[in-house]
């Protein structure tokens, strides 16, 4: 219904006004980012300096403080773990690993999925349909099990948590990009650069990744919540980052058996989690609205 | 259709042989499999028993295929924890547990999802619209683990309303289905309502309007009819993410299925169980998605000439 047509896309683009840089933070949401900039990214890059105490070792005569509206102090704001850590710069120093694990995979899981999805769609033919066998291949096979085979095999680490998340997204962007390019492909312009004699290389680096460009930006957008999920449930089972790195996941195993007597050791950090994950869920989705209607159903 | 069955058929195939192959590759990864596959204390004779059986002195594509043959067989050795069971045995005793509770799951988040979603689109813009946005919003953010721990925290501990853990009676499975199937009907609800603004949207539906026929037939028994089609196809989808969300609600619930036996199998270096547990939930994942296929393509002629 709204689904605009392959052709007109890029047209669409051409007539709205380009949007200035001004325009473009003028018009973001608000609160998602407001939560981002003070949940996630401060901490994660100032956890090494601005973090009240250490986040790996305590101090047990300090354990188990409550946070500090409900009978604990300020020494400790979200109260402390059952080795006496500080929760609150856990929680600082674990944003670190969900932005790095997050950053790092999409980057590789989307620039492997990028460039096989381009050769796929471009090339067509035998690339093509071996392509798409790995690509259906890689989507049914569920990306815990796959985390759990390396936990045993390799052990965990956060090179495993890393190739996990590429393993799971790459996939996803082949898959995308390729239905992007089948219909770039066929468009005047392509023809017209293979007439004046540009290389394959050139026609699809100049010419179809960069009309390309804004679906995959959207799809990193909406894929970066699901990953700090997929990161902390594999951390949770203990087949992601190994202890004693302050990974949210980690920390809401940690709390889960005193969720009675000191529910702030779990509640803090499961929090933590959902606010940046409903945040940047929130940012993906108008991202996909301002940039890229078609990728609606995701 | 048939030449469409076929085909599907013979992915499904092709995608369980990359995986046991996957797995494979896996067992390799860490030096020799015979130190992944014996227990710690295990004596050379076991290592040479192994070795025989698993033909690990031939080369590597002999040993694939003496794998897979085993593992046809369903034969995938023997646990390292649990002495004297076979992987497949202890994975095939707790799989009913694992289907009981995601069963349940998928029945309850469907009918959670599908009134909402329907409800969500017939009143787009209402106040009910921006409930159902909420709790796709909450369900889509919130990690399952920690819904689940605090889940027992106030509904089973505080307010003692529900068991905290095991398996039981239905009163056991409501809590982890709810924290297990969140974030399908967040899912689920999203595509019934895109789904039901495109139909409500249609030719047919108008006539029927016009025709006078009463309003919630026309929600419920033309439109809805059509719009369901699209939710039936992430069901294979839904049915895979419930199942390898199973790891981790049943670790939180201690129930005792499938999904907890590969966290104790993990945590006992158990390999053998740790990779029937892999290949059972692949195979299950596949089966869904084949059978979602076959459905669709029958409900909707159009796929089968794609």
């Amino acid at each position: 219904m709204q689904d605009p047509s392959s052709e007109t896309a890029p047209e669409a683009m051409i007539s709205e006004a380009k949007p200035s840089l001004a325009r473009a933070i003028a018009g973001l949401p608000v609160v998602p980012v407001f939560i981002l900039v003070f949940l996630l990214i401060i901490p994660a890059l100032t956890a090494d300096f601005l973090a009240p105490h250490d986040p790996v070792t305590g101090s047990i005569p300090k354990r188990l403080k409550p946070p500090v509206f409900f009978g604990g102090t300020w020494e400790f704001p979200l109260g402390t773990d059952r080795l006496g850590r500080d929760i609150l710069s856990r929680i600082m120093h674990g944003a670190k690993v969900s932005l790095s694990i997050s950053l790092v995979g999409i980057l590789l899981g989307g620039v492997l999925g990028t460039a096989l999805g381009l050769i796929a769609g471009y090339f067509r033919g035998l690339a093509d349909a071996i392509i798409m066998r790995l690509v259906d291949i890689t989507m049914a096979l569920p990306s815990i099990l796959l985390a759990l085979v390396l936990a045993v095999s390799v052990g965990p680490s956060f090179q495993t948590v890393i190739a996990v998340v590429a393993f799971v997204l790459w996939a996803l962007y082949a898959r995308q990009v390729r239905g992007e390019v089948l219909s770039i492909r066929e468009r005047d312009f392509v023809a017209r650069a293979r007439v004046s004699g540009a290389s394959h290389f050139r026609i699809i680096w100049r010419h179809i990744l960069p009309n390309a460009a804004n679906t995959i930006v959207v799809l990193a957008t909406l894929q970066v919540g699901s990953v700090i999920l997929l990161e902390a449930g594999l951390s949770f089972l203990g087949v992601g980052i190994p202890r004693p790195t302050p990974a949210w996941g980690l920390m809401v195993a940690d709390g889960r058996q005193l969720i009675v007597s000191a529910w702030w050791i779990a509640f803090f950090p499961g929090l933590a989690i959902t606010l940046t994950v409903l945040a940047l869920n929130l940012l993906g989705d108008w991202m996909r609205d301002k940039l890229d209607p078609k990728l609606k159903e995701l | 259709m048939k030449r469409y069955l076929i085909i599907r058929l013979f992915q499904s195939l092709l995608a369980m042989l990359a995986i046991s192959m996957i797995a494979f590759v896996l067992s390799h990864l860490s030096g020799s499999p015979v130190d992944a596959m014996l227990p710690d204390d295990a004596g050379p004779e076991e290592a040479e028993r192994l070795i025989r059986l698993w033909g690990l002195d031939r080369p590597y594509h002999e040993q694939y295929l003496v794998f897979l043959g085993n593992a046809l067989q369903g034969n995938l050795g023997d646990s390292i924890k649990w002495s004297g069971q076979t992987a497949m045995g202890l994975v095939l005793d707790r799989l009913p547990a694992t289907l009981q509770l995601g069963g349940f799951a998928i029945i309850v988040s469907t009918i959670i999802a599908l009134p909402i979603g329907v409800l969500a689109a017939v009143y787009k813009d209402s106040p009910f619209d921006s409930f159902g946005k909420l709790i796709a919003l909450l369900g889509q953010a919130m990690p399952n683990f920690w819904l689940g721990i605090v889940l027992i925290w106030v509904f089973a501990v505080t307010l003692n309303w529900f068991p905290t853990s095991g398996r039981g009676g239905l009163s056991n499975m409501i809590l982890p289905a709810i924290a297990m199937g969140w974030f399908q009907v967040a899912a689920l609800m999203r595509l019934t309502r895109s789904a039901m603004l495109e139909v409500l949207d249609s030719e047919y539906v108008k006539l029927a309007r016009i025709k006078g026929v009463p309003e919630w037939r026309v929600v419920w028994v033309h439109a809805f009819r059509n719009a369901a089609i699209v939710p039936l196809t992430y069901f294979g989808l839904i049915a895979g993410s419930i199942f390898t969300g199973s790891v981790v609600i049943e670790t939180v619930f201690a129930w005792p299925g499938t999904g907890l036996l590969a966290i104790d199998a993990i945590r006992g270096r158990d390999f053998p169980v740790v990779q029937a547990v892999v290949l059972t939930f692949a195979g299950v994942f596949i089966l869904a998605n084949l059978i979602v296929d076959t459905l669709y393509a029958y409900l909707d002629p159009r796929i089968r000439y794609r």
